[in-house]
């Protein structure tokens, strides 16, 4: 499913002194089957906007819109705002928000907090049963267990214990196969590893490309690390103050390096040193992965060095 | 759920913010007590016009405390029409069965939803204009007396600020779980009474679990800065009363004064 988002705009307490724009004029496509990063400070409206994807902030209806603010003459009707994913138009008052839930799943901030029942193999399927109501009890024991064991989990261990018994890490993957259990088409995730130490964030990463290749077509990721994008991510969109600054593959991000610094976001390590390298007249074509960088940069030193002895 | 103001600190300055904030819970008490002593329309309008003056010196829009209003709108209009449909008045005006709407009823009910909108936006004019933190010094300095008896009167204070420190934080959370859970499927709009309130539990058993992580982080945190309880403990702000407390009083004196001689002098049914 493609998504794509047009002068998508959105004020929080709007009509009072509180009054804060969250997204302006954000136009933005994301194609399927992208590992798509968004990355921004906080505040700059990344979470607001996905949280439009699946229909958790709704569009204003287009007549409201209008009627809300009458033209003058000679002045241009504003742009009319779209939000699709795939076919499902999410400014359309008819569509079915509960089926658009079910093709786009969405893992909160420490998804953890969202367990409530009394077992694991129950907390899963809350999902699974709001939304193909009528599955019999096999079919949903198969879907959970799969869910469970994808995620890297031992299901026959683990499915009649509470989810409060089990350590920080299991719980954010029990939570985030309670969303994969309808296997969504589009999985946003916004910060998916904070709180985590390093080796669990990288756990949480592997686990990613893994439904990326085999469980979920699009990935959708927001996240505030450089690192974690660049690393990740096929194409990564910067956030700043509720607009796009841009939208690059991460390998181009170094390129803006000084524009990234600006907006108080950190650039990646990998970038700062192609940067550098850059300057000195050493132009590496990486992707900006450590592994990428590590094997460019050796390659280019043993290659100077058989120069160097020939 | 974000539109929940009622009784939320306004943070603007203004001569009621900066008011003692124990005198402005005796003067709550001394209003409310007034309200209920004035029984006629002229004592009414007496109050009224004080919490109007209230109103406009505390440079709080006027929106925001009608939105006070709007919160208990249900009850007063309900109180009203059951009024309005069972006093027994001598003028009647129209009658069906068991019901009379009568002119003494319809007054009446008039006198009482006032009464009660007087009562609901005073007490949200002390919550706007005082912090959590001064409300609560200033619970736990006119309870000082009670110390005498033993009653735990700062943990008391220290817990009814805490309280109110945390419904802000607890309706956030509310949201983000009822987003979450939304956002696998759940349903919250639709079926029976019984339905609708079984579609809470995936709501209130993460809401009740933070709940309790926050309180065990908060303790762990106030244990860490040796926090011991109240004995020994000083006060950053020590609570004076200035001339502005001094003309408050003189006001809410001069408003229980009023309101008795309108009562002894103008005994108007009304």
């Amino acid at each position: 499913m493609r998504i794509v988002a047009e002068h998508l705009s959105y004020v929080y307490n709007a009509r009072s002194p509180f009054a804060t724009a969250a997204l302006k004029d954000v136009s933005l496509t994301i194609e399927e089957g992208e590992f798509f990063g968004i990355i921004g400070h906080t505040g700059s409206g990344k979470s607001t906007f996905v949280q439009h994807l699946n229909g958790l902030i709704r569009l204003p209806s287009s007549l409201k819109r209008y009627k809300k603010k009458k033209l003058k003459k000679g002045q241009l009707p504003p742009p009319e705002t779209v939000l699709k994913v795939g076919d499902i138009d999410l400014g359309d008052k008819k569509t079915d928000f509960r089926a658009l839930r079910k093709h786009v799943g969405m893992v909160f901030q420490y998804p953890e907090y969202q367990l409530f029942a009394e077992t694991v193999k129950e907390d899963v399927a809350f999902g699974l049963k709001n939304f193909s109501k009528g599955l019999s009890d096999e079919e949903t024991e198969r879907a959970v267990k799969a869910a469970v064991e994808v995620v890297g989990l031992d299901y026959e261990a683990l499915k009649d214990k509470s989810p409060f018994e089990l350590s920080g890490g299991q719980k954010r993957r029990v939570a985030i196969a309670g969303v994969i259990v309808t296997r969504p088409e589009v999985l946003v995730l916004d910060e998916p590893a904070a709180g985590l130490d390093p080796l669990g964030k990288q756990e949480v990463m592997e686990l990613l490309h893994k439904l990326h290749s085999e469980w979920c077509k699009t990935i959708v990721i927001v996240s505030h690390d450089m690192d974690e994008i660049s690393e990740n991510c096929t194409k990564a969109a910067v956030f700043s103050e509720g607009s796009v600054k841009f939208v690059l593959p991460p390998k181009e991000l170094f390129r803006h390096a000084d524009e990234l610094t600006a907006l108080g976001l950190d650039v990646p390590l990998t970038a700062k040193l192609c940067a550098a390298l850059e300057k000195r007249g050493v132009s590496l074509d990486c992707d900006l992965t450590v592994n990428d960088f590590v094997e460019k940069v050796l390659a280019r030193w043993v290659a100077q060095k058989k120069g160097d002895n020939a | 759920m974000k539109d929940v103001s009622f009784g939320q600190y306004y943070p603007v300055d203004s001569f009621s913010h900066r008011l003692d904030p124990r005198l402005k819970l005796i003067f709550l008490i001394a209003y409310i007590v007034a309200i209920f002593l004035a029984s006629n329309f002229y004592g009414l309008a007496l109050c009224a016009g004080l919490l109007v003056v209230i109103v406009v010196v505390s440079r709080i829009p006027f929106g925001k405390v009608l939105r006070a209003v709007r919160g208990v709108l249900f009850l007063v209009l309900f109180t009203a029409a059951l009024n309005i449909l069972f006093y027994n008045g001598e003028t009647v005006y129209a009658a069906w069965w068991v019901f009379a709407i009568t002119k003494e009823g319809l007054i009446f009910s008039a006198f009482l939803a006032l009464r009660l909108v007087l009562l609901v936006v005073c007490s949200s004019m002390l919550t706007y204009t005082t912090t959590p933190v001064s409300l609560t010094d200033g619970v736990e300095s006119l309870l000082t007396p009670l110390k005498w008896i033993k009653l735990p009167v700062h943990a008391l204070a220290l817990v009814m600020s805490i309280a109110l420190r945390f419904i802000p934080i607890l309706m956030d959370e509310t949201e983000r779980i009822k987003n979450a859970q939304k956002a696998r499927g759940a349903d919250f709009e639709s079926g029976n009474l019984f339905k609708r309130v079984k579609a809470m539990v995936p709501i209130l058993v993460p809401l009740l679990l933070s709940a309790f992580r926050r309180a065990d982080e908060l303790g762990d945190a106030m244990d860490a800065r040796c926090y011991t309880g109240g004995n020994g403990r000083t006060k950053y702000k020590k609570l004076r009363f200035t001339w502005r407390d001094l003309v408050a009083f003189l006001a809410v004196a001069a408003l229980i004064t009023g309101v008795v001689l309108m009562k002894v002098y103008l005994p108007a049914p009304y």
